[in-house]
């Protein structure tokens, strides 16, 4: 059955001209989006930037209203934000005043209002220890590198428990060689916590990595999901090994070669 | 001239003082939560923001101890006049500032407290009031500054006992090192006001 449903999601954004008012004139990002998501799955959509993968995954989230067409969760209607959808940032979207501990504890003592100060310190602790933050629990964001803030926005949203984690381009701003660690990391607790997880990217290897299932975008504009790989490898999956694979092959030569014509066809406007 | 009272014409450093800072304290205070206050409103809404602005600019410029003469007339009060005269002085820089660093929010603090479903006092308390409280403190102090400034006139003005005073009354004493003893009363007060201020800034700032 169907965990989650993106049910024929279309985009419009009013065209501005210079002055900055609208002129009446749409913009249409994307036309009659549909997926279907199992629970357990994780699942990411691939293209170019500003294809409107972002834009279905504000729509997703709750922050962004689709023209036509709408997102069900578990047989409901969603289109507000929610503890029961977290989203992981590109650009983090820590609390720059608290210290990591605390930014998680924010997000606990939310999700669990009825707890107490103990229990909503120890539930925070253990995602702490899970994310391997410890030694910086203390410390704010700034004073963290770009991977362990990344860890502390997983471990917000993970803490939460929701029933789908959205991950918007969550590495695009971490280095390479710490970006696979927290991918492995990210695997890690994705099994452990049996999550549902929808990722948008541009990153073909991460996408194979760590995706069940990976959706192609078209670019904008009426970007649609022209169509779904299934990741037929066997997890746990490694970096070092995966690459090695005929069929990670075969999958990465077909994307590369989904979004070089995208690219030669389309044109980025982002 | 001495800091304890000594006779009509010393009314002692100490209390002096201690008039001024309290008279400055009231004023300033209560400026700063209905700015702060008015400051978030517009804020967090473009509709209020358009619709006060135009009040807010011509407003703005005025000085406060032009305000003296209407309040005079209205509260019938110097004592009352002078903290009201502090009060129009701290008001614009906060609201305009506050308003500022409230709608400057970067986005994704707000998706997130919308994430974590926070009402709307929570939201404030937890995300609106920390991103915002360094633009929120640079108006403060800007207040502050204009608020020092306006409460030595006003208190020459209106003859209420305070530093503005003791300069006042030194000059009709006709003592000129009064004077210049005066005037330094002032600013070492404003150089310790504002020391505290500079705690409180470093106290909510926080670094990207």
């Amino acid at each position: 059955m169907d965990y989650l449903t993106v049910d024929h999601v279309t985009k419009y954004f009013p065209l501005l001209n210079g002055s900055g008012s609208g002129n009446g004139k749409t913009f249409c990002v994307l036309k009659n989006v549909s997926l279907r998501v199992t629970k357990g799955e994780f699942i990411t959509t691939i293209g170019h930037s500003g294809c409107g993968k972002s834009t279905l995954l504000n729509i997703i989230a709750g922050f962004d209203k689709g023209s036509e067409g709408g997102i069900v969760l578990e047989g409901k209607e969603v289109n507000q934000p929610g503890l029961d959808r977290m989203v992981v940032f590109q650009s983090f979207a820590l609390m720059p005043w608290l210290t990591a501990f605390n930014n998680i504890r924010l997000a606990v003592k939310a999700a669990y209002s009825s707890w107490d100060e103990t229990k909503v310190r120890e539930h925070t602790q253990k995602y702490i220890d899970l994310m391997g933050l410890n030694g910086a629990e203390g410390k704010r964001p700034a004073f963290l590198s770009g991977g362990m803030r990344q860890r502390v926005g997983l471990a917000r949203a993970f803490a939460v428990e929701p029933k789908v984690l959205l991950l918007d381009e969550p590495f695009a701003q971490i280095d390479a060689l710490t970006r696979g660690v927290i991918q492995e990391e990210l695997i890690r607790m994705w099994s452990a916590t049996q999550s549902t997880v929808f990722m948008v990217t541009h990153d073909v290897d991460e996408a194979i990595l760590l995706s069940d299932r990976i959706a192609l975008m078209t670019n904008s504009p009426e970007a649609k999901i022209s169509e779904c790989l299934n990741v037929n490898i066997p997890r746990p999956r490694s970096r070092a090994t995966i690459i090695d694979l005929p069929e990670y092959t075969r999958l990465r030569n077909h994307i590369l070669h989904f979004l070089m014509t995208q690219g030669s066809e389309g044109k980025s406007e982002t | 001239m001495a800091f304890e009272k000594k006779g009509t014409n010393d009314h002692g450093i100490a209390h002096l003082v201690r008039y001024t800072v309290t008279r400055f304290g009231a004023g300033f205070i209560s400026a700063s939560l209905v700015a702060m206050l008015v400051g978030v409103l517009i804020g967090l809404s473009p509709l209020l923001y358009r619709s006060l602005n135009p009040f807010i600019q011509v407003l703005k410029p005025i000085s406060p101890l032009a305000w003296m003469p209407l309040m005079l007339y209205s509260v019938q009060d110097p004592t009352w006049t002078a903290i009201l005269v502090v009060f129009m002085a701290s008001l614009w820089p906060t609201i305009a500032n506050t308003a500022f660093g409230v709608s400057t929010i970067r986005k994704d603090y707000l998706q997130v407290a919308s994430l974590l479903q926070l009402s709307w006092w929570r939201r404030l308390l937890t995300v609106i009031l920390p991103a915002a409280a360094p633009a929120i403190v640079a108006g403060l102090r800007i207040s502050f500054g204009s608020a020092l400034v306006a409460v030595v006139p006003a208190e020459m003005l209106l003859g209420e006992l305070g530093v503005g005073y003791l300069t006042w009354i030194e000059w009709n004493n006709l003592d000129i090192s009064g004077v210049m003893f005066a005037i330094l009363v002032v600013g070492v007060v404003g150089v310790i006001l504002d020391f505290g201020f500079n705690r409180l800034a470093r106290l909510v700032s926080y670094a990207e």
